[in-house]
């Protein structure tokens, strides 16, 4: 507008300002060079972050070779480190996680787009989005003073008593009761990601037009049946790629998991025994590690392998979301 | 606040310092020269009550962070801070590469704790191999015959036990388990010793906290703290079996008789107090070091440190002593006096001339 205004009263109307001369360009060129600036720093940060993360663990992976990923020693007393049982305890807390969080989130996601008065709507929405902002700190206080104890004295015994005498499946179920362990870690990712993935759900189930349902209604479709057969197919991707995207917060989550997932290197066939994730075994011994040590070295290896593992998580549901969100 | 208000405030707080002014033996706030430590949170809660206390008394400010051993070590070795400290000692071969002096700061010792119905506090007797086999998973009931032999006026149920120790790796984990390799050959063969080992039983939690919270939680539960912890919380201790054979409790007096009889003339002061001789003596006392460079940068920030400690030892062992630490018997002091004068140098003169 201003460049308008200052040209000359004889320009005509359709002739092109003079763009190079006026002093608006140099603001324009200067605007697109910061914005490709900040676009490239965010890359050459990620590609830093990769690299600076593969050079600390070099000597760790060269000591140990690929048997790193692996080997389920972690020993610092001999130095001798292994990514085995963090990759398990990390892998098997994020897919409980999913487990118990999806049905729920289905449910949710299924209540507000379908079956809650509108006046609801909204407070629900919004409660859930809330659950979303809840620091992780939060859940790991709650989860070890108030979530570890009743499972450590009502749900674990109960469990191990009943089902984990049965043969095969009990299997999971046994040992000593702590209340902490993979199982409880795992229900406080289900709680922390819920809302992200149940947030995904509602929204793409909203997308889809209103014209498909109401002619599923049309030819007598129960809710049920409208949701089974013409939203779901119609939103499958999408509900795939926003439990993705649940499943790469649960991995990386470290402070919740450090309180109730027991901390023990070790991997127990029982789902209630303790274990450790990548992201608590960096944030427990980071303190006490040594510059130079093997072991530091062994933590950023193992923070290597997290962010590769995140990175795969997070290009998936990328690649999952990619249509629908265009369309 | 309104002005009259602030202004009366004014007044009065410099009434005040010039009353107080007087009494000081030393500048007051003006000149408070600032000195860095980082490193063991084992004796942080001390070293925080000395820098409160010596801010007005000796006019240094200490910033201590405790961000654990490892970190502090890293930063001295770096030379960010003016000291580091450190839980584990460091070697000789360690502190020459490093060109650092280690002494120690003040003893703490670590004490177990349990939860069984019915058990109160220092009524269980535990021996240190009975521990070790407990935390081997040895040993997986409280009813175990071993233990109930040693405990026949207690009714032990049958319950599991569920050793709890510190995930994070930390300073109390090396003192106990220094315990646990002195006392059992399995062990140190097995486990060995270190800010964070590989447990081969138990679940682990974080910080002193975290073991307490998981032994409140957990019924047959066994952790291991520092004392200082286990006494404001008013945990459960268990009575402990020394070398002289007597069981004791984890008592003041039984923590100064594991003090009163080592051998600190050794390299790196680093003093062992894990199982001492003595009738009375608690088995697991350990010594916390402070790691200052031999060569400092800054003459007047070294020699700010070492007037901290000075003013420390001469007047923190009360303040110590309530925060349930051990302080340094007085010969001790006196040596790290004469090692800082003997060690500590910039342009060749010693920066220590006390």
């Amino acid at each position: 507008m201003q460049q308008a205004a200052t040209l000359p009263l004889g320009t005509p109307m359709g002739a092109k300002p003079q763009r190079a001369a006026s002093p608006g360009s140099f603001g324009d060129t200067l605007f697109s060079a910061a914005c490709h600036a900040a676009g490239g720093f965010v890359l050459l940060l990620l590609g830093g972050i990769i690299i600076e993360l593969f050079i600390g663990g070099l000597p760790a992976f060269r000591a140990f070779g690929i048997p790193f990923i692996w080997s389920t020693e972690w020993d610092p007393v001999t130095e001798v480190f292994g990514a085995g049982v963090s990759i398990y305890g990390t892998i098997v807390t994020a897919v409980l996680a999913i487990l118990l969080a999806v049905p729920v989130a289905f449910g949710v996601a299924f209540y507000l787009t379908e079956l809650s008065p509108p006046w609801l709507r909204r407070p629900v929405g919004t409660a859930v989005e809330l659950l979303a902002a809840v620091p992780s700190i939060i859940y790991g206080m709650w989860g070890f003073f108030l979530i570890a104890p009743i499972m450590g004295q009502y749900i674990q015994p109960a469990v191990i008593d009943t089902i984990g005498e049965l043969p095969l499946i009990g299997e999971l179920f046994q040992g000593p009761p702590f209340g902490t362990g993979i199982f409880t870690a795992a229900l406080i990712l289900a709680i922390m990601i819920l809302p992200f993935i149940a947030a995904t759900m509602r929204d793409v189930f909203q997308q889809v037009p209103p014209v498909y349902k109401e002619s599923a209604y049309g030819l007598g479709c129960t809710t049920w049946e409208v949701m089974r057969s013409v939203v779901l197919p119609y939103t499958r991707i999408s509900v795939v790629g926003g439990i993705m995207l649940g499943l790469g917060r649960a991995l990386g989550e470290t402070m919740a998991v450090t309180f109730v997932i027991g901390n023990a290197n070790r991997i127990s066939a029982s789902l209630f025994g303790p274990g450790n994730t990548i992201a608590s075994v960096v944030a427990l011994e980071f303190g006490e590690s040594e510059m130079g040590s093997l072991k530091l070295s062994a933590l950023l290896a193992l923070g290597f392998i997290l962010f590769v593992l995140s990175f795969i998580v997070l290009a998936i549901s990328r690649f999952l979301l990619r249509p629908r969100l265009k369309g | 606040m309104n002005r009259r208000t602030l202004l009366g405030h004014l007044g009065l707080a410099a009434s005040g310092l010039t009353l107080t002014a007087p009494l000081l033996p030393r500048p007051g706030l003006a000149q408070q020269a600032q000195i860095t430590g980082a490193g063991a949170s084992f004796p942080n809660p001390v070293y925080q009550k000395w820098a409160e206390a010596a801010r007005g008394a000796a006019g240094i400010a200490l910033n201590y962070q405790s961000v654990g051993s490892g970190a502090g070590i890293n930063q001295i070795r770096n030379r960010t801070v003016d000291f580091g400290a450190s839980d584990a000692p460091l070697t000789e071969q360690q502190l020459t590469e490093a060109n650092l002096l280690q002494f120690p700061s003040v003893m703490g010792s670590v004490v177990p704790i349990v939860n069984i119905p019915g058990v109160e506090a220092d009524k269980l007797k535990l021996t240190g191999e009975l521990l070790a086999d407990i935390y081997l998973g040895k040993i997986t009931k409280w009813n175990d015959a071993r233990l109930v032999e040693l405990n026949r006026e207690l009714n032990l149920p049958n319950l599991a036990i569920a050793p709890a120790y510190r995930a994070d790796g930390s300073g109390t984990t090396f003192v106990w388990v220094s315990y646990l390799a002195t006392v059992s050959s399995e062990w140190k063969q097995k486990v060995g010793v270190g800010t964070s080992v590989r447990f081969p039983a138990g679940t682990g939690a974080r910080g002193n906290e975290g073991v307490a919270g998981t032994v409140k939680n957990i019924r047959g539960a066994i952790g291991y703290v520092e004392n200082a912890y286990a006494t404001t919380n008013k945990l459960v201790t268990a009575q402990l079996r020394n070398k002289a054979g007597r069981f004791v409790a984890p008592t003041q007096a039984a923590f100064l008789a594991a003090a009163s009889s080592a051998n600190w003339n050794v390299p790196g002061m680093a003093a062992n107090l894990i199982d001492q001789q003595g009738e009375a003596a608690w088995p697991i006392v350990s010594p916390t070091f402070i790691l200052l460079p031999k060569n400092p940068t800054d003459a007047t920030r070294s020699l700010n440190v070492m007037k901290f400690f000075d003013w420390a030892f001469r007047n923190g062992s009360q303040m110590a002593q309530e925060l349930e630490y051990i302080p340094l018997p007085s010969t001790v002091h006196d040596m790290v006096r004469a090692a800082w004068k003997a060690e500590v140098k910039a342009n060749g003169q010693p920066v220590w001339t006390m």
